[in-house]
């Protein structure tokens, strides 16, 4: 799907992140040029603490560089406010976290409408396309139960739906199968790896596991908030 | 999205059922005692407006004495009036309905085996005019009756329900004291007035016949003065008292010696008590609005901690600021403005079953229950901001990790 020639839709010129003040201060990211070519499917990789989600987040919008530029389609998004940068979010990414964070006593369809309601639709049209999203994560039946009724694999398959609902061009994950056995993180990113293929949506995932890693076009490994290596080595599925 | 986000909020808190209802406890009491209240302030002012508009707004009560400024002995001390001074209220001051000098006597009214002891207002027909009392039944006193102090009588209600039960009394004959009188009439219902005496225990019988055959007397103890309409009764009130200050001989450096009193004054002291009371119990309401407005501020910043990894997965989905601001602050209005309207039943409630008690009539005022609703709102608004602002401002990461 990637190919040389498509334009980057992601770019980092050395972009760094400073945490803490004085001599007490610490680089979490330290330098990191990087780019991401839409419909590509990324993996970070790298030991804890080297500096991933630090880069996810700011890859997300959800945090800003303290040095460097980020552009995203030729947007400076370290200019934008907060405001403008959750509309950047609102209309182009989607997120899955380690923790699912999907929201209690609402129902997994609700959770799933959530991204359509910040994007004003109307009720009809969302109930429809989170319907869409969950039947495509294979939910279809769990869609009025509420998460705590659902097992760990399934309650990130309802991220998963939440995250695409929308139909965003990036979709970030951090450690998406963190908390789950090896056979849901293999069926997850299958799942992930389908959407790559035949939506063409861009992801980048952060991962401990090689075997997580396989599924993406390409890894990128962090140490110490450095990009140590930045090949293809991904077996091409 | 304000409806969405409505719903959303009305679902939270049914969610969380028992802490909201905590928590909009204080509004509720708030906002019930003001109702109650206001409520019942406004029936007790509206008894004593019309009690007293029964016994005629627009009427002077020109009495001997100094009335309620000087101890009760002054009233035997000063001179009485005369059907004369009542007769040059009427030819000389202008702007009056109707003028009727009365005096009482209280006897005992006998019929067969029936007795009952009552007042005795001797009068004219113009005291029913100056009263606004209507005739139930049968006739006012004659010209000729008047005159010659004839023995006939109307009875009040209660007189005649005592002595006769139901038997019409028309044409029967009562005894006051050893006089024979002939009953002529009865007078129309008029119930308690607002100092609680029974204002149908009454006789009227012609103002001549009281003097001579009972008291035994000239005098006149009230006269009672109706200004017609239109007409200011201060003005009424200043020409009758130099009427009188000029007929009893009062040098200017002389206090009166009798007194002119204004039923509107009367009503104005009264309601003004009810006016300071409902003021006083209206700040004891305010000061329980502001506690329960600090107990949603408590509670809501309760709710934003514990809501932290939602308002962070909401930031991380694309919600801004003022969106969750709104999520928030919707949320502490709908329980305000909840709070204020169990408040508001509440109160009416309270109101209706107190004025029944009371024996005041139940006065519903549209005024005061919009603006405990608005002001619950308020509440809302005022004491939800620093929370709701607290939930905007998070930072999304950190939100997302809080445990
Ligand atoms: N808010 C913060 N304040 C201070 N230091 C921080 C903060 N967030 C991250 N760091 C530091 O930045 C470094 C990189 O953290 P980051 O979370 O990116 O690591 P990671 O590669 O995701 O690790 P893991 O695999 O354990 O998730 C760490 O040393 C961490 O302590
Ligand atoms: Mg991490």
């Amino acid at each position: 799907m990637a190919s040389e020639s498509t334009p980057p839709l992601i770019e980092f010129h050395q972009v760094a992140k400073v945490y803490g003040q004085g001599t007490a201060t610490m680089r979490a990211l330290d330098g990191i040029d990087l780019s991401v070519r839409a419909g590509e499917f990324v993996a970070m990789m790298g030991p804890s603490g080297s500096g991933k989600s630090t880069c996810l987040n700011i890859l997300g919008s959800l945090d800003t560089p303290s040095e460097g530029s980020y552009r995203f389609e030729g947007v400076p998004v370290e200019r934008l406010s907060r405001d403008q940068r959750a509309l950047l979010r609102r209309q182009f990414l989607g997120f899955i976290f380690q923790g699912f964070n999907l929201l209690n006593r609402t129902s997994a369809l609700e959770n799933v409408e959530l991204p359509l309601i910040y994007r004003k639709m109307p009720a009809r049209v969302r109930h429809e396309k989170a319907m869409a999203a969950l039947t495509a994560v294979g939910l279809a039946k769990w869609a009025h139960h509420a998460p705590g009724e659902l097992s760990g694999g399934q309650q990130q398959r309802v991220a998963i739906a939440r995250a695409l609902v929308g139909q965003p061009r990036v979709l970030m994950a951090d450690e998406p199968t963190g908390n789950l056995d090896s056979v849901r993180s293999r069926e997850i990113a299958a799942m992930l790896k389908d959407f790559n293929r035949r939506q063409g949506i861009t992801i980048v995932m952060v991962t401990h596991e090689p075997e997580m890693a396989a599924y993406a076009d390409r890894q990128i490994h962090f140490q110490d908030g450095r990009i140590t290596s930045n090949g293809h080595h991904g077996k091409k599925r | 999205m304000l409806w969405e986000t409505f719903l959303l909020a009305q679902r939270t808190i049914r969610r969380n059922a028992l802490r909201s209802t905590l928590t909009i406890l204080g509004i509720v009491i708030g906002v019930a005692a003001v109702i109650t209240m206001v409520t019942l302030g406004s029936g007790a002012t509206a008894k004593v407006t019309s009690d007293i508009s029964s016994l005629g707004t627009n009427t002077l009560h020109v009495r001997p004495g100094q009335g309620m400024r000087g101890p009760g002995g002054a009233r035997t001390s000063a001179d009485q009036f005369t059907i004369e001074d009542a007769d040059a209220i009427a030819s000389n001051v202008a702007g009056l309905a109707a003028v009727a000098p009365t005096a009482t006597a209280s006897s005992q009214a006998i019929h067969g085996s029936a007795n009952w002891s009552t007042a005795v207002t001797g009068a004219s027909n113009t005291f029913f005019q100056v009263q606004s009392w209507s005739i139930a039944q049968g006739r006012v006193f004659s010209a000729g009756e008047l005159k010659a102090g004839k023995a006939v009588c109307l009875l009040g209600q209660t007189v005649w329900e005592e002595l006769f039960g139901v038997v019409s009394p028309l044409g029967q004959t009562i005894r006051l004291g050893k006089i024979s009188f002939k009953v002529i009439g009865t007078l129309q219902e008029k119930g308690q007035s607002s100092f609680g005496t029974d204002q149908d225990d009454i006789v009227v019988i012609p103002l001549r016949t009281l003097q001579r055959r009972i008291r035994g007397d000239t005098d006149v103890g009230t006269i009672l003065v109706a200004v017609a309409d239109g007409v200011a009764t201060t003005s009424v009130q200043g020409h009758i008292e130099n009427l009188m200050r000029e007929r009893r001989g009062i040098r200017p450096d002389q206090d009166d010696d009798f007194h002119v009193r204004d039923m509107k004054e009367l009503i104005d002291t009264l309601t003004g008590t009810t006016t300071v009371l409902t003021a006083l119990l209206s700040a004891v309401a305010g000061v329980s609005l502001l506690v329960g407005g600090i107990g949603i501020m408590n509670i809501m910043l309760v709710s934003v901690t514990e809501r932290t990894r939602e308002i962070g997965t909401r930031l991380a989905i694309g919600a801004l600021e003022r969106e969750v601001l709104m999520q928030f602050l919707v949320e502490s209005v709908v329980l305000s403005t909840f709070g204020g309207v169990i408040g508001i039943a509440l109160g009416l409630c309270a109101a209706g079953l107190g004025s029944y008690f009371i024996g005041v009539p139940f006065v519903f005022k549209p005024g005061i229950v919009a603006a405990s609703f608005l002001f619950s709102a308020a509440v809302g608004v005022v004491f939800g901001y620093v929370p709701a602002r607290k939930a905007a401002r998070l930072n999304p990461i950190e939100a997302l990790r809080y445990e």
